[in-house]
């Protein structure tokens, strides 16, 4: 959102005709665009900061971080199968209420860190396995924990937007269309209200269970897999920007400069791309927010319920799937994707808060 | 009111149909085979005659056709029947009045073993009427949803009052004290509660509390009937976890609500007045604002209903309860077509029924709202 566009947008209700004394004070003030004013008010939002960081870090996580930690995540490094994550170290020594258990921690903690192989063979009564070599662990496999985040998190992440862009392309379409062209509302709605009345994950679990295989063939195990994924959670979300949109555009379309555009003989799409559009981009804005968050959880609750992507094809979904199998043996496995999916979906939740109330503009500058 | 209840009652069959027919379509057109699991040793013409006794062969509208026949009129014959105005399940009258030689309880491998030569089967397939039957056990699949639905319900349903019952006093506190600690925690953790999946917090709840601490069973024992003190207790213990978890979260998406719900009613002109009156302060926030904001919230109480069933199908995947998602899960693995026809169809039935309770319900609480 800090990619400001070009121009301001021509139609934009930023500023108020009737506020004459603020327009004098500001006046000294250089022009400024109004994205600039929604990112202040976006900065007072301590949880949206905190999403926007970890989102980025995440992103950087998944497509930067294969550069630097070049370990496949296919390589299979049998003798390091079952291997625990780095931070089991913190947690040697003896027990946490008496001095021994301190002093032993004190002892041993440094030297797990220092050399955790040599730790591990030579104090067996942690039961540990770890090695810097796989800093996150390994799986019943010997393939490396970290690795395979990286690469699952790409999946879950571009699923994730590549569901919200066909959702919120569907939903927008339908919102706009709804809401400018009277003849159409009653029936798009009424689409819309029948996909809402719809048990979806049912369905989601039905459609990928059956067309799996044909799509399979077609354009490849996991291309197959991908294509079904998106384009079902997309059909399958797009209903509330739908109704968002559609309530905006309704209301747009009787404010004054749409009757001016209209009366100098706009042609409808035209008047859509330019003048409606921009100002419902904000709701949009929120609604994708939401839709990313939705498809992530969708993804990984598909691959969970080992409907999603195959097993050698690693998500943050399919990697807690495949943990639990483990639980008794390794169960701090299942930390880390879910720990993903989690702190992922929550920062896109506060992203989407803070935009809400930075769209806003009776919020804004208060 | 009642013109309006029942104008969307009458407006809800065509919605149903039409949602019956596409989840009919999604499934029929698919190209799965119901006889694709069988051995490979079955020769093709049998296999043929497989695929005509289960009619997969008929034209799709036929197939639809009958389909809604079984689901909407054989089916409810089954389970209901009147007499002297009294109202019985099918199956129960049937033996009641003796015309059936077993106890209808019982499920089909129990028949066949207490009756190893009796009729068993001839007075539920044949001569009441034909049933849905899942090509899976060969049982009607009504009888299977009866058999889940006691799991589901109790664990769902205790998980829904047990949200509810946190959502609603951390809202209406949050609300009175916006901005202090007690709010900012109580939104932070419904933001978590809300954002993490339930089927993470499934598994951690199972980590901590069944592996690392050993407090609760990790899975649900279906088979334990309450009897006496301990068995309610081993009850209560292994449904903690997975109440929990469906409890938390659908507690975050409540308390939000109600938040935003109260903080809309706790600035309006009438809570002025109510002070200035000279009200006590417990009275104007639990009588008079408590009252307006409950219309919102008791609407989406409605609204998330079905979503809490279909939610429950990852839950009960989590914690191994053999409730009717699971039955689900398990008929979509295995390509049984009626059982995800009729589950689906129940679903959607619940979200039509449902929401029509939250506009009907929105009507009768808020005055204001005339439907007329």
């Amino acid at each position: 959102m800090t990619d400001a566009p070009k121009q301001p947008l021509a139609t934009s209700g930023a500023t108020p005709a009737g506020a004459a004394p603020v327009m004098e004070m500001e006046a000294y003030r250089p022009p400024r665009n109004q994205w600039w004013d929604v990112w202040d008010q976006f900065k007072t939002h301590k949880g949206a900061l905190f999403g926007l960081g970890f989102f980025i870090f995440a992103l950087l996580f998944v497509y930067l971080g294969p550069l630097i930690w070049t370990l496949d995540s296919q390589y299979i490094d049998i003798r390091a199968r079952n291997t625990n994550h780095i931070f089991s170290c913190l947690g040697v020594g003896g027990g946490w209420f008496s001095a021994q258990g301190w002093a032993d921690w004190f002892r041993d903690m440094p030297a797990c860190l220092g050399d955790p192989e040599a730790f591990s063979t030579a104090n067996p009564i942690y039961g540990l396995r770890v090695s810097w070599a796989h800093p996150l662990g390994a799986d019943q496999l010997g393939r490396d924990t970290l690795s395979r985040m990286m690469v699952g998190g790409q999946t879950s992440i571009a699923v994730g937007l590549t569901a919200m862009l066909l959702a919120l392309f569907f939903g927008t379409l339908v919102g706009v269309l709804a809401g400018y062209f009277r003849k159409v509302d009653g029936l798009l709605m009424r689409l819309t209200d029948l996909f809402l009345a719809m048990p979806l994950l049912p369905l989601l679990l039905v459609i990928i269970m059956l067309f799996r295989d044909v799509l399979r063939s077609a354009f490849g195990p996991e291309g197959g897999i991908f294509v079904l994924i998106v384009v079902v959670i997309g059909l399958t979300s797009w209903m509330q920007t739908a109704r968002v949109v559609r309530g905006d555009v309704l209301a747009l379309k009787e404010r004054e400069f749409v009757l001016a555009a209209r009366s100098i003989g706009t042609p409808p799409w035209r008047l859509i791309l330019r003048h409606v559009l921009p100002n419902v981009m904000s709701s949009i804005m929120v609604s994708a927010t939401l839709g990313i968050a939705n498809a992530i959880i969708t993804e990984s609750a598909l691959s969970f319920l080992g409907l999603g992507f195959p097993s050698d094809f690693p998500t943050w979904g399919r990697l807690l799937f495949d943990a639990t199998d483990w639980l008794t043996q390794n169960p701090e496995r299942v930390i880390w994707p879910g720990l993903f999916i989690s702190l992922t979906v929550l920062s896109v939740n506060y992203i989407g808060d803070g935009l809400r109330d930075a769209l806003d503009p009776r919020i804004r500058g208060r | 009111m009642l013109t309006f209840t029942i104008r969307r009652l009458i407006l809800a069959i065509p919605t149903l149909l039409f949602i019956s027919f596409i989840i009919f379509l999604i499934v029929k057109l698919s190209p799965s085979d119901p006889t694709a699991g069988l051995p490979l040793t079955i020769p093709p013409e049998v296999r043929e005659q497989i695929r005509e006794s289960l009619g997969v062969n008929d034209p799709v509208f036929v197939q639809y056709f009958k389909w809604l026949k079984l689901m909407m009129w054989d089916e409810p014959l089954h389970l209901i029947w009147v007499e002297d105005g009294w109202l019985y399940r099918f199956e129960d009258y049937l033996y009641a009045r003796e015309i059936c030689p077993h106890p209808p309880h019982l499920t089909q491998l129990e028949r066949t073993d207490l009756f190893p030569d009796g009729d068993y089967n001839s007075c539920i397939f044949d001569e009441y009427g034909p049933r849905i039957i899942s090509y899976q056990t060969r049982s009607p699949v009504m009888e299977l949803i009866l058999q889940r639905m006691p799991q589901t319900l109790w664990v769902v349903g205790t998980s829904y009052i047990v949200g509810i019952l946190i959502a609603l006093p951390l809202g209406i506190i949050s609300a009175y004290r916006q901005y202090s600690w007690f709010d900012q925690l109580g939104t932070f953790v419904s933001m978590i509660g809300f954002s993490v999946p339930t089927f993470f917090t499934g598994v951690l709840f199972i980590v901590i509390f069944a592996v690392n601490l050993g407090w609760f069973p990790s899975v649900y024992d279906t088979t334990l009937e309450v009897t006496d003190w301990e068995t309610f207790k081993q009850q209560f213990r292994q449904m903690i976890m997975p109440v929990m978890v469906l409890g938390l979260f659908n507690a975050s998406q409540i308390s939000r609500y109600m938040r935003a719900s109260m903080l809309d009613n706790l600035n309006q002109d009438y809570v002025r007045t109510a002070r200035a009156k000279g009200l006590s302060e417990s009275v104007v926030v639990l009588v008079h604002v408590l009252r307006n904001s409950m219309i919102p919230v008791v609407t989406v109480i409605a609204l998330n209903v079905p979503a809490v069933f279909g939610g429950a199908i990852i839950t009960e995947q989590v914690f191994k309860v053999n409730g009717i998602g699971q039955l689900l899960i398990i008929a979509i693995q295995a390509g049984d077509v009626p059982v995800v026809q009729t589950v689906s169809f129940i679903f959607a039935v619940l979200i039509v029924l449902f929401n029509l309770l939250a506009d009907i319900l929105y009507g009768v609480l808020d005055p204001r709202i005339r439907y007329d």
